[in-house]
């Protein structure tokens, strides 16, 4: 166990774990931060996607002690009031069916936008083939990223 | 308009003193999980009156729908209270919608599945909406002493318009709680419907799109323990010895202990399949931490003998079920399998003289289709959250059928039902696997033995391995040809392991006058059950693909093809149990070839059909492909489905979508097999789900207008689309596929997959 100082969604959190527990664990049992949900825990599902440093990362395989320094951004820090550009168009196109890994594919579109307003299509793919939705959502996520370029 | 006798759903009508006892109704759930808005704070009353079970209404006008159904996608949780809005003529603007949790005594049918959830509430949710409707017109017509039929409702406001005299709902409620219960109601005439058949937006998108807690996974209370478990690593296997000091000095870890669901006299009912009834539990302070021990468990398995259990049968009998001993091993499925097509099968059906027909044919065609196991991977894995104390139970995890596991937790808690309480989450998908609920009786013993309440969490590698799969099938269908290319006979032999997927009424049985139907099955010791579609996912893949191949051979258009046959059933079907309706089976082929110009397809794409009907729906299907960069790609894919009046539009073309998405995933791509007894894929690094890049680039699913009750969406997109697909890559490549998934054999064929 060890003391860990984390900036998360712009508020200082202090945790005491294990130096190799994964962020997703520390974020869900320790924070109750649950927006960001487990889905494989290697990394494959997209699930647990969090921003670091505004990077998208999947935070089931980045341990606390790794996150000490960087600046971690959540779906619940995402935006103040669920009105990020990425939030409103996927509500816009109607967009989840179970829900399940919506945290995760908002995190990772937000985070292709931030860096790349403009994306084609390819890029779209490209940066969301992490993430899996199990029920199929992807035509219209893929529109919801386009809705959300356009307006940013 | 119809009137319909409010005792036929009764249960739905108890009345608000009863409901007071319960005290759940009172809860607000909306307001903890997320901050309400101006607009939302402006509209929340202070009283709120019960009409019925599903429906409350404040002092100010608000409404409070209970949405009946657990909730794992399909978005019944907007759909069902709209029909319960439309009835009621409410403004969908007041409407606040609350899960409802598990009360029998309260509700009809708290399942999700078969796609039965509007179909079956279709008339019990109308019932219960016009009944409130019609005890707010009693209450206005006594305060103000006019006729109750001079009274109108409009958008939730009651209005007698000879006086001048109007209300809002809110100001009758109260009155209105306290009126008998109508002994008849008036439906609207659907033609009247104002909110059912427009797109609502779904009712939990700002919770699902913000992150809060919703789900199993995400509940936590104060002293809450984390479980994990452990279960043998192969089918045929079970637990013989385990060592608790292995891991009991591990940070964290508070006990190890092993839990076993049945008492060996349950008699287990249908819903009852659980891949591994006794397993080792470790309960722990955080997942993590449990996690970690689960990897450092010592334990020693075994092969379990050949095993037999009681089950329910029907009408109070019992029989017994056996389960085989071994360790099984695809490789020696697939002989198997090859050896059962061979022989005689069960005769389901036969018209007319098909051995006499094959006979005399002059060509004969005669293909076998094979489809995999298939694991349901929906992205929240197994999880539940319990609290057992002497007298009472709270359980709170995603199902998809809370009352078919409510046998099993009452003889594994030796307590009586009433004092048990399962709470509806949402759940992060179902496909079928949440209606084995095990996880329960599982997260139930584990609180029991600690005496604190716990959330039991699977990893992704216990959910994969442990599965309730999609069993593995086998379809073999020839069919008899005259000189001129006439079809003669038909026959299919159908079978899998440890089930046939054989549906011996369905189309084409009805439309060719010898047709033989035969059924085999393997039994075995993998637990299979529900997967989204129950061997329609299969049947309708393998049947559209022999009908495109036997259409080719007659010189035929696939669409007229089938249509020939379809307009046969119709005008003089053979037999008289078929199942479907041609004329709305011709319907949906007949919209599909309008709305992608089937005639017409776009330079560059190949394209296939498909057509099917389950749960009571009728969907075809049109996909789109071509060959990019050597790796085919679904360009679109036009879907054309009857279902009779659609609810909620977008959120169905939505649930459409998904289905196809589905289906052509795991075409491309699903599969589970085993190894002695053991499945070799347990994550998502080796069991492939479509991707992003994989998906279609559009799809278009468009509705037959219908004035029919609606009939089942979640499922119907599905089964019909493995087959579009085959059709499609077939003209793209010139090959046939035979056997999925069809990736694999892609790779052979030199193209990127």
């Amino acid at each position: 166990m060890a003391q860990f100082n984390l900036n998360i969604n712009g508020k200082s959190r202090q945790v005491d774990v294990d130096p190799n527990t994964p962020m997703l664990w520390v974020l869900r049992d320790h924070l109750d931060l649950v927006g960001t949900k487990f889905g494989c825990g290697i990394a494959q599902c997209g699930a647990c996607t969090i921003h670091l440093d505004g990077n998208a990362v999947r935070s089931c395989q980045l341990p606390v002690s790794a996150a000490q320094d960087a600046k971690i951004t959540t779906i619940e820090g995402l935006s103040e009031n669920g009105d990020h550009p990425v939030q409103q168009a996927w509500k816009e196109h109607d967009v989840p069916q179970c829900g399940y890994c919506q945290a995760g594919q908002i995190m990772s579109a937000a985070a292709l936008l931030e860096s790349n307003p403009k994306p084609s299509d390819e890029q779209i793919e490209n940066a969301m083939n992490g993430n899996i939705c199990r029920c199929g959502t992807y035509v219209r996520i893929k529109a919801a990223v386009k809705t959300a370029s356009q307006k940013l | 308009m119809k009137t319909l006798d409010t005792k036929l759903n009764r249960r739905s009508f108890l009345k608000a003193s009863a409901l007071a006892g319960g005290g759940m109704m009172l809860s607000f759930s909306w307001l903890v999980g997320c901050k309400p808005t101006e607009e939302e704070i402006l509209t929340m009353p202070e009283e709120w009156f019960q009409l019925n079970s599903y429906i409350k209404i404040g002092e100010n006008g608000a409404v409070t729908l209970y949405s009946p159904n657990p909730e794992f996608g399909s978005n019944v949780k907007t759909s069902m209270p709209m029909i319960l809005a439309e009835e009621l003529d409410t403004d969908w603007k007041n409407v606040f919608v609350e899960q409802a949790d598990f009360y029998p005594e309260r509700y009809d049918r708290q399942f999700t599945g078969g796609s039965q959830g509007i179909r079956q509430g279709w008339t019990p949710l109308r019932t219960a909406g016009a009944a409130a409707r019609a005890m707010l017109v009693n209450a206005a017509a006594q305060s103000w002493n006019v006729p109750v039929s001079e009274i109108t409702t409009s958008a939730g406001h009651l209005e007698h318009k000879a006086s001048g005299k109007k209300a809002h709902f809110g100001e009758m409620a109260s009155l209105a709680a306290t009126l008998e219960i109508p002994e008849e109601v008036t439906l609207k005439d659907i033609s009247d419907f104002t909110i059912i058949g427009t797109s609502k937006k779904n009712v939990d998108a700002d919770k699902i799109l913000t992150g809060k807690p919703m789900f199993a996974l995400d509940h936590k209370v104060a002293g809450m323990k984390y479980a994990a478990v452990v279960h043998p690593p192969a089918f045929g296997m079970r637990l013989k010895s385990f060592d608790k000091s292995s891991v009991s000095g591990m940070s964290g870890i508070k006990d190890v202990f092993p839990v076993s669901i049945f008492k060996d006299d349950y008699a287990r009912h249908f819903f009852d399949t659980t891949t591994f009834p006794e397993l080792i539990a470790i309960v722990g302070d955080s997942t993590w931490e449990v996690m970690q021990a689960k990897k450092k468990l010592v334990a020693e398995w075994e092969e379990a003998p050949e095993t037999t259990f009681p089950m329910a049968g029907r009408g109070g009998s019992t029989i017994t079920s056996t389960v085989p001993a071994g360790l099984e091993n695809s490789t020696i499925h697939k002989q198997k399998m090859a050896e059962y097509i061979q022989k005689p099968g069960n005769v389901v059906r036969r018209d007319g003289d098909p051995e006499a027909a094959f006979a005399q044919a002059a060509k004969v065609l005669e293909r076998t289709y094979t489809a995999p196991f298939l694991a349901h991977n929906t992205m929240e894995p197994i999880n539940c959250f319990a609290d057992v104390k002497a007298d009472k139970v709270e359980i709170y995890g995603p199902t998809q059928a809370p009352e078919a596991i409510m046998g099993a937790l009452v003889q594994a808690l030796e307590m009586p039902q009433e004092n048990i309480q399962i709470n509806l989450a949402r759940m992060g998908g179902g496909f079928g696997r949440r209606a084995y609920s095990h996880h329960m009786v599982e997260a139930a013993l584990i609180s029991k033995k600690i005496q604190a309440p716990i959330k039991m969490v699977y990893t992704r590698e216990d959910d994969m391995s442990a599965g309730v799969y999609r069993p593995t099938y086998s379809a073999t269908y020839r069919a008899a040809l005259d000189e001129d290319n006439n079809l003669l006979a038909f026959h299919v032999k159908a079978g899998g392991i440890p089930e046939t997927p054989l549906h011996a009424n369905r189309f084409p049985a009805g439309a060719i006058d010898n047709y033989l139907a035969e059924a085999w099955e393997i039994p075995s010791n993998i637990t299979i059950g529900a997967f989204r579609a129950p061997r329609s996912n299969f049947i309708a893949g393998a049947e559209q693909s022999f009908l495109d191949e036997l259409a080719e051979e007659m010189g035929k258009d696939p669409i007229e093809f089938r249509l020939e046959l379809l307009k046969r059933a119709e005008t003089n079907p053979v037999g008289s149990r078929n199942d479907y309706d041609p004329k709305r089976y011709a319907g949906v082929l007949e919209l599909v070839r309008k709305n992608s110009d089937w005639n017409n397809p776009k330079s560059g794409v190949s394209r296939g059909v498909s057509a099917y009907f389950c749960h009571n729906s009728y969907v075809a299907e049109v996909v789109d492909t071509k060959i990019v960069d050597n790796q085919p790609l679904v360009e679109s894919v036009f879907a054309a489905v009857d279902c009779g009046i659609v609810v909620n539009p977008d959120a169905a073309r939505n649930m459409g979508e998904g289905a196809i998405v589905d289906g052509i995933g795991n075409a491309f791509y699903g599969e589970m097999s085993f190894e002695n007894g053991a499945p070799t894929k347990r994550n998502f690094d080796k069991y492939r789900m479509i991707r992003h890049e994989e998906s279609p680039k559009n799809i278009k699913v468009d509705f037959v207008e219908s004035d029919v009750d609606p009939t089942g969406l979640g499922e119907p997109l599905f089964p019909p689309v493995f087959a579009a697909l085959a059709n499609s890559l077939y003209k793209a490549t010139g090959k046939r596929y035979y056997d999925q998934p069809f990736a694999p054999q892609l790779e052979m064929e030199n193209l990127r997959m």
